[in-house]
């Protein structure tokens, strides 16, 4: 029996998700009173492996095959359940992020598994095993039993803090039953943001909307960003007026985001754009208007003009980081 | 080539969201129901295939798990321009009840594509699209910010974390589709909505397969502190809250 993880790793390397997973599941495992094992798919070395050990994985099993190069979510699922039925897992955790979000529910079906998916917390309760997940887009959470033997769970990132447990973990490589008729998708061609800070892995995010008037004004905000070691973001409607890439478009139909800290600038908060960000620790609104919805959500506000203010952090930022 | 678009029958997104019998129920009064946004782009998108002659797309049509109080869901995606349509008659109660339904639509027709929502915006579970393929043991692309039809063959673009990646696939499969796949849903017109009425919908009769999870209990997220304002002449003073109260930077 045992709690099993899938430990992604991006480009041989793991990531502070990773080590959230191992944390939450080394919880898992201690409620049920078993032991903590993580899937690696890919080429990572041996030290790296190791490093799971630092959050109570006591084994890792490492699968390295010429045909999981890249995902294909039907044969990262059969690999993944090959490792959960030798290891006996009982509860397998993944990320909620696009590489979890696409393999999770191909292995509620291949192993009959009851799937709780965007979990925010650990498990209630064991027994029913009942986890709390995310609902109408953050504007409410359910409690939801899993009422299979073997249980499916994916997690928000940043829900769950890294707690440190140390191990010396085994290390297994295992020989994976796949060949390549298997495989259906082809990677044809990989575009990366190369040197960016990932909006889904950001601590900090600033985010812009209507209110900046113009895509001309954002240098405050790269600024501010690039002080910050943050992520820039924007509302809806400043994707479609292709102000911004779509891809920083945070809402209830871009991306949902949890960052310590996401920074609203010129944004009023409609409840879509609130859908995609409700879950970050603290929200600052900058708004002209003081009865913008932002400021309900908001911890921190400014009423004012964003083209004021900005330099205004700026400055402070400089200031603070100057000490 | 057919495409088939799975429907999620969902509370209009501007909703605020209330609950009722214990909190163990969706309060449904005063409720708009419309198509899950994702899947509304993917209609759109698989509609934009078919108008392209060089695509070979020749039907679309949409297939919804649900009970007939979904029809003018349906009938709204009739009405937008597609073909046919399909309802499952069970009242699902978990992704997993709904991708197996599903299931039995695909097996009955002849479909080379389909097209599913990252997520329906009510329960957030990006489960059915998934769950689909491997009941139908197909391949699934996630993530698809672009989806193409050339020489026959599907070419997508999909969104990984940290960047994109452009992935070919062969038919049948199931593309599982978020933001970007189209620019603006596509509107019904008053020509669609009359065509719409006599656009067939057929009832398929399938078994419920068992369903694994259920829902207890519903709660509303923890209320927050209320919002500390700062003198916008004095703005740097929040940089200072961050640093010292909060401890974010």
């Amino acid at each position: 029996m045992s709690v099993l993880i899938y430990a992604e790793n991006w480009d041989g390397k793991f990531k502070k998700l990773t080590y959230e997973l191992a944390s939450y599941g080394a919880k898992v495992a201690e409620m049920l009173g078993t032991s903590l094992v993580a899937v690696s798919i890919g080429n990572v070395e041996e030290n790296e492996l190791k490093k799971l050990g630092i959050y109570g994985v006591e084994k890792v099993i490492s699968a390295n095959h010429d045909l999981l190069k890249h995902l294909d979510s039907k044969a990262y699922t059969s690999l993944i359940t090959q490792v959960a039925q030798k290891e006996g897992a009982r509860v397998i955790v993944v990320a909620s992020n696009n590489a979890g979000k696409s393999i999770a529910p191909r292995l509620s079906v291949k192993l009959k598994a009851a799937l709780g998916s965007g979990v925010n917390k650990l498990p209630i309760s064991i027994n029913p095993f009942v986890v709390s997940k995310r609902v109408f887009s953050g504007n409410a959470f359910a409690q939801l039993s899993l009422n299979t033997d073997v249980k499916i769970i994916t997690l928000m990132q940043n829900s769950f803090d890294l707690a440190e447990k140390p191990v010396e973990p085994v290390i297994e490589h295992f020989a994976a039953d796949l060949d390549a008729s298997f495989v259906k998708t082809a990677v044809k061609e990989v575009q990366k943001h190369e040197g960016q800070i990932l909006l889904t892995d950001a601590e900090i995010v600033i985010s812009g909307g209507r209110g900046m008037k113009s895509a001309d004004n954002w240098q405050p905000i790269l600024e501010l960003a690039g002080l910050l070691n943050a992520a820039t973001a924007c509302s809806r409607p400043v994707s479609d007026e292709g102000w911004r890439p779509h891809e920083e478009h945070t809402g209830q139909t871009g991306k949902i985001i949890a960052p310590n800290l996401y920074f609203a600038i010129g944004i009023s908060g409609a409840t879509q754009h609130l859908a995609g960000v409700s879950s970050s620790k603290y929200i600052v609104a900058i708004n002209p208007d003081k009865s913008a919805p932002i400021f309900e959500a908001a911890q921190y506000g400014i009423v004012g003009d964003a083209m004021k203010v900005l330099p205004k952090l700026v400055d402070a930022v400089k200031e603070i980081k100057n000490r | 080539m057919n495409i088939l678009v799975c429907i999620s029958n969902v509370p209009d997104t501007t909703t605020k969201v209330k609950f009722t019998e214990n909190n163990t129920r969706l309060d449904t009064t005063g409720i708009q129901w419309v198509i899950n946004p994702w899947d509304e782009l993917s209609l759109t998108r698989a509609l934009e295939l078919k108008d392209d002659a060089s695509t070979g797309v020749k039907q679309v049509s949409v297939a919804h798990v649900g009970p007939a109080s979904s029809e003018p869901t349906i009938r709204k995606a009739l009405a937008i321009g597609a073909d046919n349509a399909f309802r499952v008659n069970i009242e699902p109660v978990d992704a997993y009840q709904v991708a197996a339904a599903l299931a039995e639509v695909v097996k009955a027709g002849q479909f080379e594509v389909i097209l599913c929502g990252i997520e329906s915006s009510d329960y957030n579970g990006s489960n059915v699209g998934s769950m689909l393929a491997e009941f139908l043991d197909y391949p699934s692309v996630s993530a698809i910010s672009n989806l193409k039809i050339e020489g026959g063959q599907a070419v997508i673009t999909r969104e990984i974390d940290g960047g994109k990646e452009v992935v070919a696939v062969p038919a049948p499969f199931v593309g599982i589709v978020q933001k970007g796949i189209a620019k603006e849903p596509r509107i019904a017109a008053m020509r669609g909505i009359m065509m719409a009425r006599t656009k067939p919908i057929t009832l398929v009769d399938a078994p419920a397969a068992e369903g694994l999870s259920n829902l207890i209990t519903f709660e509303p997220p923890q209320p927050r502190a209320a919002c500390k304002f700062i003198d916008p002449e004095n703005a740097g003073q929040l940089i200072e809250l961050l640093q010292n109260e909060a401890k974010v930077i």
